[in-house]
């Protein structure tokens, strides 16, 4: 290193022509790679609503599966479809962040403590060739241990039994509550019976193991082992989301046909 | 209010930086055997972290994010993947400027601070507390709390390892595992108890 | 040094992470999966390496007072680049290694060997050494990921190769291993094996036991 590199002339044009080489390099990459990116956070999406489902087949192409489902926006207040915002622009998640889009919820409203609930959200249709509606796909989020567990819930068009569970994002411990990514565990989720006859959710995880024999199981999944506040908290998201302060009067519309 | 309290206890406690996030590991290893250090490394890293983290939220959203420069007329400019350089430049100029300051208005607490302040600049959980902010969305008053309450639970992490180490000194250890190979493993351990804060809720 | 000591002194003799304790903070967190415990080695060697030649091509242009500030820009937009690259091509991954690819950039042991060894020499030596560095850093973090993921998880890269009971296999896996404390226990013992086996690296402790003098010492007088 010789004395004349701390000049204040060579100091400047050091530190610019460097700043100028890597600005070009870091831009090119950055411009280069955003399609590809974009596409990649877009699909991922697309697998996770179709895992959730059960119909994700990771032979076939995402964009061709998911070409049979149609995705909607839906007041939750109402319960009825609405074009406010745009289903291919809508980030709800965004939304429960935004004051203006979203209403916090406190105390025993907020049963899947999210803190904020966004007042419209996305709903997934899958239609069978006839055009007859086949599956509804809701996300769905909520507290476990650790962190906020995002996923889907998939129902058959009964609007009571359930097609499929999934998360794609949770941060829960791994071995015990991390467990809800089991397919092992996931596989009890189809067939089971939502609502009873009052119409009041009572889909959920138990302490322990369903007995099958005993009335009522068709109501319940076995409970994460080690991992009670993990099951708490997929049974919350659950009753809240499809119950009144979540999809409940979307879901009760489209029962009656009035959407 | 209850919010705000909750996300400062789970950054203090839950997912602590060092003991969680295994952040900071160089210095907090380095610097961890006297308990005097350690508690001036831990002060210099809580104000630099509550200054930085929400300084780099205010240039995320007022500059880099999509749309932010609509203001000097580029309205559709994503700068987002510049974040990486941002930040460790705000850090670093915000850790020189402090140094500044305090070398000239308070002098006391610079000649108590000032030899860890460099060594700030490249410490993981500085840079990583504001990588976490912007990955969680955190908003100012939240990477405020977040910012303070990561400071926190690092410097406890540290304080508390200090203590450890120093009353250590006088165990009789197994060749080859004195020093780091030891130290690692008390690391471990404390991670353990910091662990069974979870679950908390308030 | 030859090239080759160059190379591999960094991974045995010379570890970063288990005699220098440099650049474990990103480190450890990515440990539970070995595939991206992989990812990760890939990206840091490549950014060490890197930054390493490129520092060193201009080495004898930086100037002393900003010196740090141009490694820093360097490896900056490596890391920015390395990034990039992976939620293009590698989605998945990057997803999970989340804000740890961005922590390469303090990570000491690219600083370290940027203002150690590249400002001093020529390009390939440089580059040489940060990889040997990189290769070391690699080393103990899929020694950690390989523990980790099996012992805690029955799987090797992901692909089962203990039967878990969970799944009707007879292997009951140690969860304690994908918990953050595990990380911290295996580099301790790992610590400890290459210094067992590497006498020379042991640190003299700071107080030594004094010699057993029951009987004949000061215990009679008392």
């Amino acid at each position: 290193m010789s004395s004349s590199n701390d000049t204040i002339k060579k100091t400047i044009t050091v530190t610019v022509l460097v700043c100028l080489f890597c600005s070009i390099v870091v831009s090119t990459a950055a411009v280069m790679l955003k399609p590809l990116q974009e596409k990649n956070i877009e699909q991922d999406m697309k697998r996770n609503i179709l895992a959730a489902a059960g119909m994700f087949d990771a032979e076939r192409d995402v964009d061709e599966q998911f070409a049979s489902v149609e995705t909607k926006v839906v007041e939750l207040s109402s319960g009825t479809y609405t074009d406010v915002v745009d289903a291919a622009t809508y980030v709800p998640r965004a939304a429960a962040k935004d004051p203006q889009m979203s209403e916090a919820l406190s105390g025993s409203d907020d049963l899947a403590k999210i803190g904020r609930q966004e007042k419209y959200a996305l709903v997934y249709l899958v239609n069978d060739d006839s055009g007859k509606l086949q599956t509804v796909i809701l996300p769905v989020r909520g507290y476990g241990l650790w962190s906020t567990m995002h996923g889907f819930i998939a129902l058959e068009s009964d609007l009571q039994t359930v097609v499929g569970l999934g998360f794609y994002e949770h941060g829960e411990t791994p071995g015990l509550g991390g467990e809800i990514d089991n397919p092992r565990w996931k596989a009890q989720w189809p067939g089971k019976q939502v609502f009873n006859s009052e119409g009041d959710v009572e889909l959920g995880l138990i302490k322990g193991i369903v007995d099958t024999s005993r009335s009522g199981a068709e109501y319940q999944i076995d409970g994460l082992s080690g991992a009670t506040l993990t099951s708490k908290g997929v049974t919350n998201l659950v009753h809240f989301w499809l119950g009144g302060k979540g999809y409940g009067p979307y879901l009760d519309n489209l029962k009656a046909g009035k959407t | 209010m209850e919010h705000y309290l909750s996300l400062l206890v789970r950054s203090i406690f839950i997912e602590n930086m060092a003991l969680a996030f295994f952040l900071g590991m160089c210095t907090f290893i380095a610097i961890s055997k006297k308990i005097q250090a350690a508690i001036g490394l831990g002060i210099a890293v809580i104000v630099v972290l509550t200054l930085t983290v929400p300084l780099n939220y205010l240039i995320l959203e007022h500059v880099l994010s999509e749309g932010a420069l609509a203001w000097a007329g580029f309205e559709d400019v994503d700068l987002t993947f510049l974040g990486l350089l941002s930040y460790i430049g705000v850090i670093a100029a915000s850790v020189q400027i402090l140094e500044m300051f305090l070398d000239k208005y308070v002098p006391a607490l610079y000649s108590a601070l000032g030899v860890f302040l460099p060594l700030i600049t490249v410490n993981c959980a500085i840079l990583g507390a504001s990588l976490f902010m912007v990955e969680r969305d955190y908003n100012l008053s939240e990477s405020v709390v977040y910012g303070l309450g990561s400071g926190i639970g690092w410097a406890l992490a540290i304080t508390a390892l200090a203590g450890l180490r120093e009353k250590m000194k006088y165990s009789d250890i197994p060749e080859g595992l004195e020093g780091l190979g030891i130290t690692f493993i008390t690391v471990g351990l404390m991670s353990l108890g910091f662990m069974s804060f979870g679950g908390i809720d308030l | 040094m030859s090239m080759k000591e160059t190379l591999t002194n960094p991974i045995f003799n010379n570890n970063p992470i288990a005699l220098q304790i440099l650049g474990i903070c990103s480190a450890l967190a990515v440990t539970s999966s070995m595939q991206v415990s992989f990812v990760m080695c890939i990206a840091l060697t490549t950014v060490c390496a890197f930054s390493n030649l490129f520092v060193s091509l201009i080495r004898n242009h930086i100037p002393n007072s900003v010196r740090i500030i141009v490694q820093m820009t360097i490896i900056a937009s490596l890391v920015i680049v390395v990034d990039q690259v992976l939620k293009a091509f590698s989605y998945e991954i990057s997803k999970q290694l989340s804000v740890f690819v961005g922590l390469i950039i303090t990570n000491c042991i690219v600083m370290g060997r940027a203002e150690a060894f590249a400002m001093k020499y020529p390009p390939l030596p440089s580059f040489i050494d940060g990889l040997g560095n990189g290769l070391g850093y690699s080393f103990v973090l899929m020694a950690v990921a390989f523990v980790r993921e099996l012992f805690g998880a029955g799987k090797m890269f992901g692909v089962e190769i203990l039967p878990l009971a969970t799944d009707g296999g007879w292997y009951i896996p140690n969860g304690l291993l994908l918990l953050p404390p595990s990380a911290f226990f295996l580099i301790g013992l790992l610590i400890w094996a290459i210094r067992a086996w590497k006498k020379d690296q042991v640190e003299a402790p700071d107080f030594k036991m004094a010699p057993n003098t029951v009987g004949s010492g000061s215990h009679s007088h008392s």
